[in-house]
């Protein structure tokens, strides 16, 4: 379950940056990037709070 | 306060008066998450474009941030960390053990009353964001007045919600800030990347032409000063001057499993202080030709141009994720003032104070000199830290004077503080030296008055008694 969170988050990180390359590129117009993007953060904060805090937490574990 | 916040305070300690302990030491990864997201920032969205309308050259703006980062990583590395984790120590006990606890009162309240401005500012960041749907009046880059009942409105609602959120739940909100800092970043990016053929780059190849001829041209805005190399590098370097130099993350870098921790401090200024500068000047650059070098000055519709509701919401959150923390810690430097009234109370006051302050624009068209200024006033306490830790044993200075000498008030230290605010304001007023260079010699003016006042104020117990 944890793994299929990262993923999605993943995509919705990835769908925050990729369109505004293609814009860059000239392959998609800037109301599909904006669409794309908003679609993206959705993804990225419907997604993220399950998973992103736990892994700083491990790494704040005192030495043993 | 919740009871949930409740149990979480039972539970968690806070290292307040004495070191932190191997135990309670964080690793690398919290660091560098920390910095990256703290620096990148609402602030972020106003300091880019005041480069751009302060009239900057592109070589200018490259090098003096490539440098100037570099000396603010150094700073924290090479000066902060080592105090930090020798000691392990907040700032406020470190400063009350060498110049008393009346001394860290006044200290606390100069402290607050610049959290309080600066939280300010990052609330009206984020109202020309809310204010898109209410087509609100946006400020200009010479608005310092409330521009309508509209923008007031936005603002005291914004500042009402953040502040009963400081009240309530700042745990969740530091939560929060980690889940938005690595998008936020991408939005800066993406949002710069997709409005570059707007200004003529649809090749890497062509940016740099477009950086020097459109973006970063070299030529000021009417009615607003030109910026050069040194104005950046010096920015740079010293916007956080309060933070390093200053010791303020003496209480962050306390945590700090290793002293080389203070270098993760690269993350933040090579992704907010470098890559969201850029970012958001590109924005501007772009808004000033597509609105015909228009003077209204408001983050929220430029990133909403660019990004979309991802643009506008990033500017939000950006603005809140800033003030809400900076509020919190504004309440606990009050509330170490007034320890008998409620923390809530407090943190209440101070959003109160906050709201008001976000309602004057001017607080956003002039925040870098703000900054500036914010960095100056508490840097000289950073200075005597330094001078107590590294130097006093060389000089024969007691080092922490409060503590072993049993003072409540050090009158070293309160002089050194008014004596180098004192002579940085001559240099300001008399020679016309701008408020970004004076933390330099500033730092040099603390450090010699505070030994040679320790000395002649404090003399140890032999030289006394000849």
């Amino acid at each position: 379950m944890k793994m299929l969170l990262i993923v999605v988050s993943c995509i919705g990180l990835a769908l925050s940056i990729i369109p505004a390359v293609l814009v860059f590129l000239g392959k998609i117009d800037m109301q599909t990037n904006t669409t794309l993007m908003g679609i993206g953060m959705l993804l990225w904060f419907g997604t993220s709070p399950f998973w992103i805090n736990n892994k700083t937490d491990n790494d704040n574990a005192p030495d043993r | 306060m919740s009871q949930q916040t409740q149990n979480a305070n039972q539970v968690v300690n806070e290292y307040e008066r004495e070191p932190v302990p191997k135990s309670a030491q964080k690793g690398w990864r919290s660091f560098l998450g920390m910095y990256a997201g703290e620096h990148t920032a609402g602030t972020e969205f106003v300091i880019g474009p005041l480069f751009v309308a302060h009239g900057v050259g592109a070589l200018d703006f490259f090098a003096g941030l490539i440098l100037g980062n570099i000396l603010a990583v150094l700073s924290w590395g090479l000066m902060t960390a080592p105090i930090a984790t020798a000691k392990r120590m907040t700032l406020y006990y470190q400063l009350e053990r060498i110049c008393g606890y009346k001394m860290v009162s006044i200290y606390n309240v100069v402290n607050a009353l610049m959290f309080c401005f600066l939280a300010g500012s990052m609330i009206a960041v984020s109202a020309t964001a809310v204010g898109i749907p209410f087509n609100l009046t946006m400020p200009t880059l010479n608005t310092w007045l409330p521009t309508s009942v509209g923008w007031v409105l936005a603002v005291l609602v914004i500042g009402f919600v953040t502040t009963l959120v400081a009240i309530n739940g700042y745990n969740q909100v530091a939560r929060f800030a980690n889940v938005a800092a690595p998008w936020m970043i991408l939005i800066f990016i993406a949002a710069a990347l997709a409005i570059l053929p707007e200004l003529g780059v649809t090749r890497f190849s062509e940016f740099w032409t477009v950086a020097n001829d459109v973006i970063w041209t070299g030529i000021p805005l009417e009615g607003v000063s030109k910026f050069s190399f040194w104005h950046v590098l010096f920015f740079a370097w010293f916007c956080n001057m309060a933070m390093h130099i200053g010791m303020s993350d003496l209480t962050i870098l306390r945590y700090a499993k290793s002293r080389k921790y203070g270098f993760l401090s690269f993350s933040g200024m090579f992704i907010g202080h470098f890559i969201a500068w850029i970012s958001s000047g590109i924005l501007y650059a772009a808004f000033l030709q597509s609105s015909n070098f228009s003077s209204e000055f408001a983050p929220g519709p430029i990133a909403y141009g660019a990004a979309g509701i991802a643009g506008a919401v990033c500017v939000v959150i950006a603005g809140w994720s800033t003030a809400n923390p900076t509020i919190y810690r504004a309440g606990l430097a009050l509330q170490g003032v007034f320890p008998k009234l409620k923390t809530w109370k407090v943190t209440a006051w101070v959003g109160a104070v906050t709201s008001l302050a976000a309602c004057f624009p001017a607080l956003v068209m002039k925040l870098l000199d703000f900054v500036a200024l914010y960095g100056l006033i508490l840097m000289p306490m950073g200075a005597v830290i330094f001078a107590d830790f590294y130097l006093s044993p060389k000089f024969g200075i007691t080092q922490e004077m409060a503590l072993n000498r049993k003072l409540s008030f050090s009158n070293a230290t309160f002089f050194t503080w008014l004596i180098t605010l004192g002579i940085c304001l001559g240099l300001n007023i008399g020679l016309g030296i701008d408020i970004f260079f004076l933390g330099l010699p500033g730092w040099f003016i603390a450090v010699f008055t505070f030994l040679v006042l320790s000395k002649v104020l404090y003399p140890s117990r032999k030289e006394a008694l000849i």
